[in-house]
């Protein structure tokens, strides 16, 4: 394929790069997967599989070849009946061992008294495998895999945007250049469309820095969830609890900031009859569910569009090895049109990229500007 | 680990982490490029501002210079028209000066010619004056020359003198 780079195609650029991180991707799962149904001869998974890239896990699993697993171990932070327990995640041997009293659950389990969860961390029956039912969950604070890609895009984040704010002080006065120009126009959009559009000339500063730096946190988490080896790929804007973390923030904004113009708006609505408020407060009840509603949807819309991306993704390359456990020439057939939706599907994933981090950010400042409007 | 159910590990990390970055970018960051973006913003306005003052100023630059040159068109048309009266009245002067001076010349001519045609007639007069008296003498001496001639003329004179 001949692509023709202007001096001036930096966008042309950019795209090609994603095209191939996205042709990567295709391969690298459809390869994961080809090593995955090679080892589990009893057949292949889809959901399992789907589900197992999508969720949190203690360990980094980048690859298997043949029967090693090639993953990076991270620590595990355990608190049960006053202890702290750390220790390496390879200790348990992918679940087949147990250590220190606590052992990796590798499947679920649900009848009337034993219930747990693939990827749990259980207490042990002293001396054996066997799950202590009795012992309660320990509470995991674990370097999980999520929490390593957190710490990684962190890292990433702070490294561009604080040369990025260097460069606004070292070259004071002057034209923006290099990262800082690709830069600008992004923060300028976040502040001048999203910010001050939102909340107002006047007051739009004090939620700046949340807005930008929930706009980047989400984009780069994004970007970063589509590229499918080690730094990137872990599912983490498709996590409700990330997601959820960020409403929270949002919601807690809200809180703080609002003034006494919009909790007289919910609790006292004006132009309401007064028997819907006393004795029945009716509309302050609608009120607080709405103020509640707001953040829960932000959740659940960042967290269901990202994974909804990925399990379609994976569900076509699943589509390659379930035809393949059939007749390899018919996997092979198949591959080509799954890799062409699966293109399409990850340049697809890449607007609502965009899309979702734009919307979340849009709708928080939307509400911030709603908490924080002048009497009319 | 499920789907739609948060792990408290995975929140209380993110709650931090989150908490962090946000600190971290919003004094490292946000400040100095939110700072930097209105200064340049600022020195653009400036600079634009500047720039409209310059062509107001040059507008009004360009009105004064044009005053100036008015005033020195009128000065200097007003110079021409006073050099000229000038030169006018200088020129009339002259023309005074040298006809009174050509009258007094012919005049004095005049005087002169006068003058010398009386001394040419007194010259004339004398010359004819001795002339008369050489012609007088010569006839006398002619008519005296004999005797005869004397007596006849005493006795003429004689005879004419009267005694009474």
């Amino acid at each position: 394929m001949y692509f023709y780079i202007s001096r001036s195609g930096t966008i042309q650029r950019i795209a090609i790069i994603l095209t191939v991180i996205f042709i990567s991707i295709q391969i690298s799962f459809a390869s994961e997967e080809a090593e995955h149904t090679n080892n589990q001869k009893e057949g292949f998974n889809a959901g399992e599989m789907i589900i197992e890239h999508i969720i949190d896990a203690h360990e980094w699993h980048i690859m298997t070849i043949g029967h090693t697993h090639v993953s990076v171990p991270l620590p595990i932070i355990l608190y049960y009946d006053g202890k702290l327990d750390i220790f390496m995640s390879s200790k348990f041997h992918h679940g087949h061992k147990s250590y220190k009293g606590y052992k990796l659950v590798t499947e679920d389990i649900k009848t009337q008294s034993e219930e747990e969860r693939k990827g749990d961390i259980v207490r042990v029956i002293p001396g054996t495998m066997e799950t202590d039912y009795n012992a309660g969950l320990p509470l995991d604070l674990s370097i999980t895999k999520n929490v390593a890609a957190i710490f990684i895009s962190l890292l990433l984040i702070c490294i561009i945007f604080i040369s990025v704010g260097k460069a606004y002080t070292k070259r004071k006065g002057q034209a923006p250049k290099g990262l800082q120009s690709f830069m600008e126009p992004i923060i300028l959009f976040i502040r001048d469309e999203v910010a001050k559009a939102s909340i107002g000339e006047k007051r739009y500063e004090k939620f700046l820095p949340y807005l930008l730096t929930l706009f980047f946190f989400i984009i780069f988490n994004n970007l970063l969830g589509l590229v499918p080896f080690f730094p990137g790929g872990a599912n983490l804007t498709g996590n409700i609890a990330v997601t959820g973390v960020m409403a929270l923030f949002t919601f807690l904004i809200i809180i703080v900031k609002g003034n006494k113009q919009y909790w007289i708006h919910i609790f006292n609505t004006p132009g309401v009859p007064w028997w819907l408020k006393i004795p029945v407060p009716l509309m302050p009840v609608v009120e607080v569910l709405g103020m509640l509603t707001k953040p829960f949807v932000l959740m659940i819309r960042l967290f269901a569009n990202i994974t909804a991306g990925h399990i379609i993704v994976l569900g076509f390359m699943s589509l390659i090895f379930i035809f393949g456990n059939r007749s390899v020439a018919l996997g092979y057939g198949v591959s080509v049109l799954s890799v062409g939706f699966g293109i399409f599907i990850g340049l697809l994933e890449l607007l609502v990229a965009f899309i979702q981090a734009y919307v979340f950010t849009l709708l928080s400042a939307l509400y911030f500007g709603m908490a924080t409007e002048e009497s009319h | 680990m499920e789907l739609v159910q948060p792990g408290i590990g995975l929140v209380i990390w993110m709650t931090l982490a989150f908490a962090i970055l946000l600190w971290i970018l919003t004094k490292f960051a946000w400040k100095p490029i939110m700072k930097g973006l209105k200064e340049r913003e600022e020195s653009i306005d400036e600079a634009l501002h500047a720039a409209d003052k310059a062509r107001e100023e040059m507008k009004e630059l360009k009105f004064s210079n044009e005053q100036l040159m008015k005033e020195a068109k009128e000065d200097r048309n007003a110079i021409l028209r006073e050099a000229r009266k000038v030169k006018e009245s200088i020129i009339e002067e002259a023309k005074q000066q040298a006809s009174s001076e050509a009258k007094r010349i012919v005049e004095s001519a005049k005087e002169n010619i006068q003058y010398e045609k009386m001394s040419a007639i007194t010259d004339l007069k004398n010359q004819l004056a001795r002339l008369s008296i050489e012609i007088a003498e010569k006839i006398l001496r002619e008519e005296l020359s004999t005797k005869d001639k004397q007596k006849e003329l005493v006795k003429k004179l004689i005879n004419e003198v009267n005694f009474n």
